[in-house]
């Protein structure tokens, strides 16, 4: 079974349909995926074509529950050993798989919980990526906050008590270029300890400038590992090229970031072999700059606006944990986090096992902080939504129910030095 | 009294009668709690990267008087990271102990000696007393004394491996060579492995994932004070003959001699 993303909005001219059609129907009047665009930096690095040839040469069928076993008692988890964990041959081991990422988990985090929201400054988009709520043909509300709105969405989430942010975009340089959201970074400097961005990806030089507003941690997703299956979804834009993607990472540790987060969109393809690849570039990355902490997400697709149907098909609760277990089995050192993307029961368990970092407080919408967090509607005008979240607790209730499980929350373990 | 149990722990001219010290890392109220109430602990150890924070300031609140706060430079990945997070402590009002944590991996979270020793030469000048948190190495421990350290807290094992006392050998090296106080941190795990490092000569123990992920804290806490008086008390004694293999012959083997 596969996902139906491709939606028609009636506000579209027969212009703009025309070539909507002519991009989801033929290849050929797309551009190349795997060519850079003009002003894209070009880095000479050995990690894609490990990663890639890694996960091209991972047959999950092949394992077995003895090779299962085998990488259970490993006392270093292996990649041989890690494949085995991701195949389908572990589900059966789930149990044990946990108690084992339990006793990494906190081994190197003891009962520590991180807490940290996002903040959608804008939602323009210039791409055309077939499975989003902010892609361009998607007829949502767009909206880009201005700095007066920004900083009165952070003092609403700083009086919750929150301590560290994540600043998020649409993929769309000329709404919200460089400076716009640099402009922003400073003023989350001023309210909060810790900002992190989770932008379209930008050259070194842009990475360097963003540090020096204040952001230390930045996170890309790279959606799908399988270039291929890429090239499929994301149809049209900068966001189309995937090397200049996948090396995001690299320029902004280069540019002096301190921490990057990595990340597939389970359900978009294969998600063992993407499971597979993005621990990988994580963990290669991690050898090349041992200095840098790195980060794993673990999403799975949602619906959207306009197209509530879809889902992250054969990646169930019980896979995303396998997942999840075996991520932290792999890189017990890493932090995991857990987006509002999941269900508060789902992440009420997953904090005991593996995750190290949850959202709490989220809104994916844009300008709706203080509609949300204190109940006053001002009138003015909100984005759309990127996409539907399962948990919507505030920072209030999140601190006291990972407090009830008898794990500690933080609220901040940061300094920006 | 036993003139030897009324040995005191003397570190930058300060004297503390416990041999505990609570590290960073894993916070609550209960653990404070249980490490000053029930392991006697008189110096905490605080992030300094964790201060000025929401719950933090409940934690500073929540320190009892006469406790000693170490701020720590965790999060540095250089000297000079380490003297501005230092210095900030200083001017957060933490006192002049710092706890020097320099680190360039992220993975194993090895410390690294050569930034260490530039970074406890600056701020032992500048008048910190200075605690550097090493890897176990005669040569940097004797470049951190010469350069002010006042302790030299070698690490037991890998943060994380549970593995206790891995670099015994070293470490006794460094209790017998070096004459600041040796205080062991990172890896110890279990009361016993406190113990052990005790009688061997070590001066004080560090610790906080053994207690922050016990099943009863207040137990645990007090059974790590019980372990590291009891390691004490069997140094400060005068350890026994310790047999590694064979027997001993109760008669000399060599009385047959004659001249």
């Amino acid at each position: 079974m596969e996902n139906n993303y491709l939606i028609d909005s009636d506000d579209l001219t027969p212009e703009a349909l025309e070539k909507k059609h002519r991009l989801e129907s033929d290849p050929s009047v797309r551009t190349d995926h795997m060519k850079y665009m003009p002003g894209m930096e070009v880095i000479e690095s050995d990690i894609c074509e490990k990663v890639i040839s890694e996960m091209k040469a991972y047959d999950h069928g092949k394992y077995t529950a003895k090779d299962v076993a085998t990488a259970l008692q490993h006392e270093t988890c292996t990649i041989e050993d890690f494949k085995a964990l991701l195949s389908p041959a572990a589900e059966p081991f789930l149990e044990k798989m946990a108690e084992r990422a339990r006793l990494e988990t906190g081994k190197h985090f003891g009962n520590t919980v991180y807490i940290f929201t996002p903040l959608y400054i804008a939602n323009y988009c210039e791409n055309y990526c077939v499975y989003c709520g902010f892609n361009c043909y998607n007829k949502i509300r767009r909206m880009k906050l201005t700095m007066e709105q920004i900083e009165q969405e952070m003092k609403v989430i700083a009086d919750s008590g929150m301590e560290e942010i994540l600043i998020l975009t649409g993929e769309s340089k000329t709404m919200s270029d460089v400076k716009y959201i640099g402009e922003a970074c400073k003023l989350a400097r001023k309210y909060f300890r810790l900002v992190g961005i989770e932008i379209y990806p930008v050259n070194t030089e842009d990475y360097r400038y963003l540090h020096e507003c204040g952001v230390d941690y930045v996170t890309v997703f790279q959606e799908t590992y399988d270039s291929d299956r890429y090239e499929k979804l994301h149809l049209m834009g900068h966001k189309r090229v995937w090397p200049y993607r996948f090396d995001s990472q690299e320029r902004a540790l280069k540019a002096g970031m301190r921490g990057v987060a990595f990340s597939a969109l389970l359900g978009l393809s294969d998600f063992r072999k993407d499971a597979l690849a993005t621990a990988l570039h994580a963990y290669y990355l991690q050898k090349k700059y041992p200095h840098a902490e790195m980060s794993l997400s673990c999403p799975r697709l949602r619906p959207i606006i306009n197209n509530d149907k879809i889902d992250p098909l054969d990646v169930h609760e019980k896979q995303l944990c396998q997942v999840l277990c075996a991520y932290r089995i792999f890189l017990p050192f890493i932090g995991i986090t857990v987006s509002s993307r999941e269900t508060a029961q789902f992440r009420n368990g997953i904090v005991k096992i593996a995750a190290t970092k949850v959202s709490a407080g989220v809104s994916t919408g844009i300008g709706d902080h203080e509609t949300k967090y204190t109940g006053k509607d001002d009138g003015e005008e909100q984005g759309d939504e990127q996409f539907e979240i399962s948990d919507g607790r505030s920072l209030d209730k999140m601190y006291k129910d990972i407090s009830s499980e008898g794990l500690q929350p933080v609220l901040n373990d940061y300094l920006f030095v | 009294m036993n003139e030897k149990m009324d040995d005191k722990l003397v570190i930058g001219g300060k004297e503390f009668g416990s041999r505990f010290i609570l590290g960073s890392g894993k916070y609550s109220m209960k653990l404070i709690e249980a490490a000053v109430r029930d392991a006697g602990a008189e110096i905490i150890t605080l992030a300094v990267r964790r201060t000025n924070t929401k719950e933090q300031e409940n934690i500073l609140d929540y320190i009892p008087k006469g406790v000693t706060l170490l701020p720590n430079t965790s999060g540095a990945r250089d000297a000079k990271e380490a003297v501005r997070i230092a210095r900030l402590a200083r001017e957060l009002g933490c006192g002049d102990f710092v706890k020097i944590e320099i680190m360039r991996d992220t993975k194993y979270l090895l410390p690294d000696n050569q930034e260490t020793i530039k970074a406890t030469e600056i701020l032992a000048n500048e008048g910190f007393v200075v605690m550097p948190y090493m890897y176990p190495d005669l040569n940097a421990a004797r470049d951190m004394v010469n350069a002010g350290a006042a302790t030299i807290m070698p690490l037991a094992s890998p943060i994380g491996s549970n593995k206790g006392l891995a670099t015994k050998d070293f470490i006794k090296i460094l209790v017998d060579e070096i004459e600041v106080p040796i205080i062991v941190d990172a890896g110890i795990g279990r009361p016993s492995q406190a113990c052990e490092a005790m009688e061997m000569g070590v001066a004080a123990i560090m610790a906080n994932t053994a207690l922050a992920t016990a099943g009863d804290l207040p137990l645990m806490a007090s059974a790590f004070k019980d372990a590291i008086e009891a390691g004490r008390k069997a140094y400060l004694a005068g350890l026994g003959r310790v047999l590694t293999r064979g027997a001993a012959a109760s008669d000399p083997l060599t009385g047959f001699l004659r001249d």
